[in-house]
C-alpha cells in the first residue's frame, strides 16, 4: 500500500467523519458558546484536511489558504466571546 | 523509511482530531467539552502540519507548516481562555455531578474582575449555584 493510497482511504474518511460528528453539535448545542466553539473545532479540522489536499495534490500554494483560515478561526473566537460578554451587561 | 514516519505521524494526528470530535460530542458539559476540544484538535492539526512539513523537500512550505504550527499553538489556548470566561459570566452550567465549583462567587458580576477572596458568609453576594440540577439542561 502506498502512502496516497493510504491518505486517500484512511486519513481523509477518517478526518470527513470527524467534521460530520462536530456539525451534529453544532446544530443541536443548547448554548451559543457550544455553537462557537463547535465551529472553531470546524475550521481546526478544516486546516488539517487543506493539509492533506496539500501532500495529496501537490499544490503547495494550499497552505496559504490554511494560514488564513487559522487566523480567521481565531478572530472569531475572540469576537464572539467579546460580544457574548458585553450582552451579559445591558 | 520515511513513508513509514509519515504515516505513523499522519495516523496519530488523525485519531486525536477523530477524539477531539467525539469528545464535542459526548461530553456532557459545556467545559468538558472545551477542555477536550482545544488539546486534541491543536495537537492533531500540528502532526498532520509536520507530515507536509518533512513531505516537501521545499523550505518555503516547511517555514509555512511552522508558522501554522506556532501560530496554532500561540493562539488557541487565548481563544479557550475568552470563550469559557464568556460561558462562565453568562450562566452557563455545570455538569450535575461537578463536585466543586471553585470560582463561585469570586468574581464580581458587575465589573466582571476576580474579588480577592470569597465571601459565601455574607448572605447578599453569595451567587445562585451554576452546577446544574438535571442531565438534560447541559446535554
Amino acid at each position: 500500500m502506498t502512502l496516497e493510497t493510504y491518505f486517500d482511504y484512511f486519513i481523509l474518511p477518517i478526518l470527513t467523519i470527524s467534521v460530520l460528528l462536530v456539525f451534529i453539535r453544532l446544530i443541536k448545542g443548547p448554548r451559543v458558546v457550544d455553537r462557537v466553539i463547535a465551529l472553531d473545532l470546524i475550521i481546526t479540522i478544516g486546516i488539517g484536511i487543506i493539509t492533506i489536499f496539500t501532500i495529496r495534490s501537490n499544490q503547495k500554494v494550499f497552505l496559504d489558504v490554511a494560514i488564513i483560515l487559522a487566523l480567521i478561526a481565531f478572530l472569531g473566537t475572540v469576537a464572539f466571546s467579546f460580544y457574548i460578554e458585553k450582552q451579559e451587561d445591558d | 523509511m520515511i513513508d513509514l514516519l509519515i504515516a505513523i505521524l499522519s495516523t496519530i494526528g488523525a485519531l486525536a482530531i477523530f477524539f477531539a470530535s467525539l469528545g464535542i460530542l459526548r461530553m456532557p458539559d459545556f467545559y468538558l467539552r472545551l477542555s477536550v476540544t482545544v488539546k486534541a484538535a491543536t495537537l492533531g492539526v500540528g502532526l498532520l502540519l509536520l507530515c507536509a512539513a518533512i513531505l516537501f523537500p521545499d523550505i518555503s512550505v516547511t517555514t509555512k507548516a511552522f508558522a501554522i504550527i506556532f501560530f496554532l499553538i500561540i493562539t488557541s489556548p487565548i481563544a479557550a481562555h475568552m470563550i469559557g470566561r464568556a460561558a462562565y459570566f453568562t450562566g452557563t452550567p455545570l455538569w450535575k455531578e461537578t463536585i466543586i465549583d471553585e470560582l463561585s462567587g469570586k468574581y464580581d458580576k458587575e465589573t466582571h474582575e476576580l474579588k480577592n477572596e470569597c465571601q459565601t458568609d455574607d448572605p447578599i453576594s453569595v451567587e445562585k449555584e451554576q452546577i446544574a440540577d438535571s442531565e438534560d439542561e447541559t446535554k
